[in-house]
């Protein structure tokens, strides 16, 4: 399997500011990727540099075997991109910006094919209104259209979902998962949701500050039995020395806002709720959490927590 | 490349926005021909009070279509600059704010021929304005007030046109207009990179354009050859210089010539360098800019 995207020591620096440090990854073929990271972790940035908006201080790009700084436009010619917001000419059409962007990109389709290609994202009805009175969703559906027109192997998405509604959401995932299977194209889709990246994508990394935190497969990442739970107590002080004495100590992960965190087999977390209740423990609630900062929190932070924790004890 | 700036040319055109200066034009000219076609004697023998003590002026033939047109010309050319900017300071700043411009650089096109084809697209916009102008300042004005000789006054001297040796003066005044017009173009056009909005290489291009201006036209011995010189702003309204012709022993003027056409020459060089080295710099600094909007 050839990898679509390799990236090798990927460097930004704005002024003093490392935006990426040292970033490498690869996009295989047929990949629907996710790019996670919270906001401000640098996956726009990153994405910037993919498709030639920001000029890297170090490292390669190499998309489609060829290294981006020398094959620029021959890339490009591959790549469809949405980046961030999808920003079009308001004064235009949804059919006049997709005519306008296919033209740019060197292609001519016919009007029937342009209508095809309108149908796809849902937005026919209204090729011909002006995007100034579209909504947020319709203008996602449009970028995509337009990322799409010229027929692109590898597809690039910055926050997708970004600003929709539970069903734009749902149609946007959709989407994704009908280019990938019916289309076979390539997908790198960046998002600070892990719920939806788990939801779609295949392979995934996680970044933070610019750095690689894990990249693998989604399946491999994510132990399904394995949970995070949040347990909710009005006597965390209670709660925390309770849980220092008995074997649950190993599974905590933190403490935030009275409320203590741990990482736990579903299965168990029954026995655990009965044991702070026989300790005289009293349980408001206990909840999966399951937010990308949490997950940070599991990868990078829990010795860190437990450490913490072990030293207030002694 | 043709087929971008179709592209370019399109979207100008579909904004209402680009049809204000054309409407502002048409106003301007026509409450000009309007004065001019009632109150035409009194603003000839003001404008002409230097000379009409040396001169018997005759005013109904002085006032035609051809010196309508001068007038015009010379209040308008001065102005004109500053709509000009209003597109040109638009074309990557409008662009940027608009968050378009990182969907075009993500096309298979390369920043430069991005940067020649929205240029172009400016400069095309600006010979139309001009022919629009030219319409209604010279054509319009003809047919209203109809063609004779073009007498105008310099200084205290009168300059005396035969009707049949004004047209292509006309026709090269315009010429240089565009090379003038199109300067300011190409520097509202390299502030542009440098914005996220319009507003600001707008303002920027019209503030540097009239501190020049009244730099080019103090009269401090100083500034006079050392710095007036090579100031864009001095060589923008030598287009005048086409109606300055030689003249015989007797004082006629001889069809066909001009006084001094090195002079005009110059300007024009000095013009097309400023282009030249206004666009080069847009180019060069779109290649380096971080596209962050």
């Amino acid at each position: 399997m050839s990898s679509v995207i390799r990236v090798t020591g990927l460097t930004k620096r704005f002024s003093a500011l490392k935006a990426v440090d040292g970033l490498s990854f690869s996009v295989e073929q047929a990949d629907i990727y996710g790019f996670l990271g919270q906001n401000g972790a640098g996956k726009s940035t990153t994405i910037r540099m993919l498709l030639t908006l920001i000029e890297p201080t170090d490292g390669q790009i190499e998309i489609f075997g060829m290294d981006l700084r020398t094959h620029r436009r021959e890339i490009l010619r591959k790549v469809g991109a949405v980046i961030e917001r999808p920003d079009l000419y308001k004064y235009l059409t949804a059919y006049e910006n997709l005519s306008l962007f296919a033209r740019i990109s060197g292609i001519r389709p016919s009007s029937r094919i342009l209508m095809q290609q309108l149908e796809q994202v849902g937005l026919a009805e209204r090729a011909h209104s002006k995007v100034k009175t579209f909504s947020q969703g319709m203008k996602q559906r449009l970028g995509i259209a337009v990322a799409l027109v010229h027929n692109p192997d590898l597809v690039v998405l910055d926050e997708p979902t970004n600003g929709l509604d539970p069903q734009g959401i749902a149609d946007i995932r959709n989407l994704i998962l009908h280019l990938s299977a019916h289309e076979k194209k390539t997908l790198l889709v960046s998002s600070h949701l892990l719920s939806e990246m788990e939801l779609i994508a295949n392979r995934m990394l996680i970044i933070d500050k610019g750095r690689k935190i894990v990249e693998g497969k989604a399946s491999e990442l994510f132990d399904p039995a394995q949970t995070l739970v949040e347990l909710d107590t009005p006597e965390g002080t209670l709660a925390e020395e309770v849980l220092r004495r008995s074997p649950w100590q190993e599974h905590l992960q933190s403490r935030r806002d009275g409320k203590l965190l741990l990482k736990m087999d579903k299965t168990r977390i029954a026995s655990f709720v009965r044991d702070l209740v026989q300790q005289g423990v009293p349980v408001a609630a206990i909840q999966p959490r399951h937010s990308l900062e949490d997950y940070f929190l599991s990868l990078t932070t829990a010795n860190q927590h437990v450490e913490a924790f072990t030293d207030r004890a002694v | 490349m043709w087929k971008l700036l179709q592209i370019e040319l399109f979207k100008i055109f579909k904004r209402p926005r680009t049809y204000i200066p054309f409407g502002a034009i048409a106003a301007i000219i026509l409450i000009i021909q309007l004065g001019l076609k009632f109150d035409g004697q009194s603003y000839l023998e003001m404008g002409m009070s230097s000379v009409a003590d040396t001169f018997n002026i005759p005013y109904p033939l002085v006032m035609n279509g051809y010196l309508v047109a001068f007038v015009i010309l010379n209040t308008l050319l001065i102005q004109i600059p500053l709509l000009v900017a209003l597109v040109a300071g638009d074309m990557v700043a409008g662009e940027a704010n608009m968050g378009t411009l990182r969907l075009l650089v993500t096309r298979p096109v390369s920043r430069t021929q991005l940067m020649l084809v929205k240029y172009g697209a400016s400069v095309f916009y600006t010979i139309l304005l001009l022919i629009w102008m030219a319409l209604l300042a010279l054509f319009l004005s003809m047919w209203i007030f109809g063609t004779n000789d073009l007498i105008i006054a310099r200084d205290t001297v009168i300059e005396h046109i035969r009707k049949t040796d004004v047209m292509w003066r006309y026709i090269a005044a315009f010429g240089y207009a565009m090379v003038a017009l199109s300067t300011v173009a190409a520097l509202a056009f390299l502030l542009s990179v440098f914005a996220e909005n319009s507003i600001g290489p707008i303002v920027a291009t019209i503030s540097i354009v009239v501190v020049l201006t009244i730099l080019s036209e103090m009269r401090i011995p100083l500034y006079d050859n050392t710095v007036k010189p090579w100031l864009f702003t001095s060589h923008m309204l030598a287009w005048k210089g086409f109606f300055y012709s030689q003249s015989n022993g007797q004082g006629d003027t001889i069809a066909g010539s001009i006084e001094n056409l090195p002079s005009i020459l110059r300007s024009l060089s000095i013009l097309l360098a400023y282009i030249a080295a206004f666009v080069t710099a847009a180019i060069w600094a779109f290649q380096k800019k971080d596209i962050l909007s």
